[in-house]
């Protein structure tokens, strides 16, 4: 039962992220690019990871969209239909040759959930044992990036800050 | 320049929906540390309170005037994580390195639970700030003047 659910989750997952490449208007791509991310907040979820997949059904699929789509209302209406040229040869030679070095790659991975897994030997045991005692908080995830790794959170926000600065500085100007 | 919306029932929605979601964003806020959660999406839901706010009852209304007032804020979220930081280090610590936050009365892992607090309400304000200010950015016409005069 659960392996048919991945099955279906994974097949709407390539059939939105096509879409949103092949279609031709761009309003439609934008809605279909948010239901990509929905879909992929289901897998993250499904996978355990519920931290990413809140992340990202409320940044992907909520605020990006948003942000997109008063993107596409500033623009003229001949901006918004797409010509695309057929692609090149090569390319189509190239990224599947690319695609069985990748599913080749995969094999070598250690499968998911795997204990001995470099991820979970190497630093996770000592989160995982020390996080409560050290920080009285029962969410790991929280306390691995907010205490142990605060450094990293506290440049993100800096980057986040940047981006706000950044957006106010380019497109605001042309209003004066 | 945002319009406000024509039809009554994205209005009365509106209305419904945005303490609705504000309340429901301080709760991943202030819930992350026992769940998932935290600053991030935390600010990110805030933000998007307001500017549904604003793009509901447009620009010019008294319901979007939080929002404009946020734009103030802007770095206030960041000064509040480095100040945090730098507490730790008058404390005689590293810096962010909460267990050194000078309060009287609390244990060291108390005090590390109080400072995730703090810093993810920091991170919160400035991504709450960045959004609505990034929204404001691509809709900007008149809303310069309207900002620096307050």
């Amino acid at each position: 039962m659960t392996f048919s659910f991945e099955i279906l989750l994974l097949i709407l997952l390539l059939v939105t992220a096509a879409g949103a490449i092949l279609v031709k208007d761009l309003m439609s791509a934008i809605l279909l690019l948010g239901s990509y991310s929905f879909f992929l907040a289901l897998v993250w979820a499904w996978l355990g990871a519920v931290d990413v997949a809140f992340v990202e059904a409320v940044v992907g699929a909520g605020l990006a969209t948003v942000l997109f789509l008063l993107t596409l209302f500033g623009t003229a209406p001949k901006d918004s239909r797409l010509r695309r040229p057929p692609p090149p040869i090569a390319a189509l030679f190239a990224l599947p040759l690319l695609g069985v070095l990748l599913l080749y790659a995969a094999n070598d991975l250690p499968k998911f959930g795997d204990p001995t897994s470099p991820a979970s030997t190497h630093i996770s045991p000592a989160y995982l044992e020390r996080s409560y005692q050290d920080t009285q908080t029962p969410n790991v995830v929280t306390s691995v990036l907010m205490d142990y790794r605060s450094l990293d959170t506290m440049v993100e926000t800096v980057v986040i800050f940047t981006a706000g600065i950044a957006c106010a500085l380019l497109l605001r100007r042309q209003a004066s | 320049m945002i319009r406000p919306h024509d039809s009554i029932i994205v209005q009365s929605l509106g209305r419904f929906l945005i303490p609705v979601i504000q309340i429901f964003g301080l709760y991943v806020l202030f819930f992350g540390q026992y769940g998932p959660g935290g600053g991030f999406v935390g600010g990110v839901i805030l933000g998007t309170s307001m500017i549904l706010s604003v793009l509901t009852f447009g620009h010019d209304a008294t319901r979007s005037q939080i929002a404009k007032k946020v734009l103030h804020g802007d770095g206030v979220g960041m000064l509040i994580y480095a100040g945090v930081g730098g507490l730790c280090m008058i404390g005689g610590g590293e810096f962010l390195n909460y267990a050194h936050l000078e309060i009287p009365g609390l244990e060291v892992a108390a005090r590390r639970s109080l400072g995730i607090v703090l810093t993810q309400i920091g991170v919160a304000i400035d991504v709450a700030v960045t959004a609505v200010s990034i929204v404001f950015s691509l809709s900007a016409e008149e809303i310069i003047e309207d900002v620096t005069n307050g």
